[in-house]
């Protein structure tokens, strides 16, 4: 597992942070507004330096999904069949993740998700979600 | 007024190398093959090439190239947009010769994707672990590329009721096209039934949703169509083209991953440049990556409504003998794959047109359209030729 997590830089050391006590933030800007997900050294709106990690509620819709049946690495060869899913944070920014706390053959487009938070190796605790 | 680049420069000579499982041969020995066959037709050597476009993967290709082939070039191009940037070549080409910065171009690719792979071994992360994808998307198991064109396939299916079986007619029509094609890799008869009996990979793809892993190269030369006259060939005209690129793998830069992607603006400014209309065109070639691929594409492009792609390549419509030719060499999914493939979807345009297609010449075809694209339908490059 720790081969496929890569080490906290300065951009995204903050979302690892927060993940760490489970709480889930976008950047959001505040000269502006705009909040975006993946995290960039500026404002991709207004081009500010520097956007603040801001919490968001945690809760979602299921934007699309895939049942993984090959594993994309031998890292994930014994969770197959997982899913992997685009998730649109009602907050209005859109992430990637896994779903979990479900069978795979019962997520839905649409469904609505709640973010939980999954240990991984070392201190890494990696963002997913499950049915609401 | 915008000036008129349309039918200002011309393909004269295109090959393909030998495509397949090459164990033994190199990217740029399958480059000189097919660089020495296109510029042998068109009556030109290498030492009339003064412009390099070229992109495999490497991060200098059209220097790989000079120096394998030769060449002294004073204009040098190894963009990559993915899958499609042999595509998007054409047209920084007839830019580079009507700006006087080149004469004669050499566009060329060459892989050994396929021989590469080594038996029994997962994908491995083409990404930078630093990267936004290696950071967010890695980390959660999604392959890549097939998973994102799963995810894309997915919520086509939930917004529009685009079912397998239509996804399956793509992969199908497109068989019965290599069945034609001496050259290609996949040749035997299937059905929708057997592609649905494939195994899914990452929902709701099946393995016979899939292109192939293959060997191959190909090459392309572009002039002006003064020169053009000269050369032994009749001259194929590059009548519109255009590009958009939106992203890499962060496809929540789509508003819908249903699309429209930058597909849409890319052949609408084609169609714009080239002056002629979707009824116009007689044989299209669209990157078939995966089956989602061009039934998206085919939206984005105009030539159905929006969520009617499924409904559009019912019945056949694509294959030998429906009205609308789609993919006629057998594609990605059937002739060959590489790793990219936007030099063979030119090369079989320009043949079509030139009437070079034997068994499967499409009749009186005056007019074709390339698109393709790279990424996760991130980036894109339309092309319009005709004759």
């Amino acid at each position: 597992m720790a081969s496929r997590l890569p080490p906290a830089n300065s951009e995204t050391a903050g979302f690892w942070e927060n993940a760490a006590r489970g709480v889930l933030v976008v950047q959001h800007c505040p000269a502006c507004g705009h909040r975006q997900f993946f995290p960039r050294a500026v404002c991709i709106h207004c081009m500010r330096p520097e956007p603040e990690w801001q919490p968001v509620s945690g809760f979602g819709t299921v934007h699309s999904f895939s049942v993984v049946h090959r594993p994309a690495h031998p890292d994930f060869a014994q969770r197959v069949p997982y899913v992997i899913a685009v998730i649109d944070l009602d907050e209005g920014v859109r992430m990637f993740s896994n779903i979990v706390g479900t069978t795979p053959d019962a997520v839905r487009v649409g469904q609505r998700v709640r973010v939980t938070f999954q240990p991984e190796a070392g201190d890494r605790v990696l963002p997913v979600f499950a049915p609401a | 007024m915008k000036p008129d680049w349309s039918g200002k420069v011309a393909i004269v000579g295109v090959a393909d190398s030998d495509v397949g499982f090459l164990p033994g041969r190199t990217p740029l020995s399958l480059v000189a093959q097919a660089a020495r066959e296109a510029l042998s037709e068109a009556g030109l050597t290498f030492q009339d090439v003064d412009g390099v476009f070229a992109q495999w993967g490497d991060i200098m290709s059209s220097l790989l190239v000079a120096e394998y082939l030769g060449i002294n070039a004073r204009y040098h191009d190894s963009t990559s947009i993915g899958g499609a940037s042999n595509v998007g070549h054409v047209g920084h080409a007839a830019a580079a010769i009507m700006a006087g910065l080149c004469d004669v171009a050499l566009i060329c690719y060459g892989s050994t994707f396929g021989s590469d792979r080594k038996e029994g071994a997962v994908s491995a992360p083409p990404y930078d672990l630093r990267s936004p994808q290696g950071l967010f998307e890695a980390p959660y198991g999604i392959m890549s590329p097939l998973g994102y064109y799963a995810l894309m396939a997915q919520r086509h299916m939930a917004r529009y009721g685009t079912t397998s079986e239509q996804l399956a007619e793509i992969a199908v029509a497109t068989r019965k096209w290599a069945a034609l094609n001496p050259k290609a890799t996949r040749r035997s008869p299937m059905t929708i039934q057997d592609v649905l009996d494939s195994p899914i990979v990452s929902s709701p793809l099946h393995s016979r949703d899939c292109c192939l892993r293959t060997d191959g190269g190909g090459a392309i030369v572009v002039t002006s169509v003064e020169r053009a006259r000269s050369l032994r060939r009749p001259p194929v005209a590059v009548l519109g083209w255009s590009e958009l690129a939106t992203h890499l793998y962060d496809i929540s830069r789509l508003p819908d991953l249903s699309g429209p992607t930058g597909a849409k603006q890319s052949g609408e400014a084609a169609f714009a440049m080239a002056g002629v209309t979707r009824d116009d065109v007689d044989v299209v070639e669209i990157y078939d990556a995966f089956t989602i691929g061009p039934l998206m594409m085919l939206e984005d492009l105009g030539f159905c409504g929006k969520g009617e792609g499924g409904a559009f390549v019912s019945g056949q419509r694509t294959a030998p003998g429906g009205d609308f030719p789609l993919n006629t060499s057998g594609g990605g999914l059937s002739y060959c794959h590489p790793g990219m493939f936007g030099v063979f979807l030119v090369i079989e345009a320009v043949r079509q047109l030139r009437g070079d297609c034997g068994e499967r010449q499409v009749p009186e075809a005056r007019t074709a359209l390339c698109h393709g694209y790279g990424g996760v339908l991130s980036s894109h490059a339309t092309l319009i030729l005709g004759v």
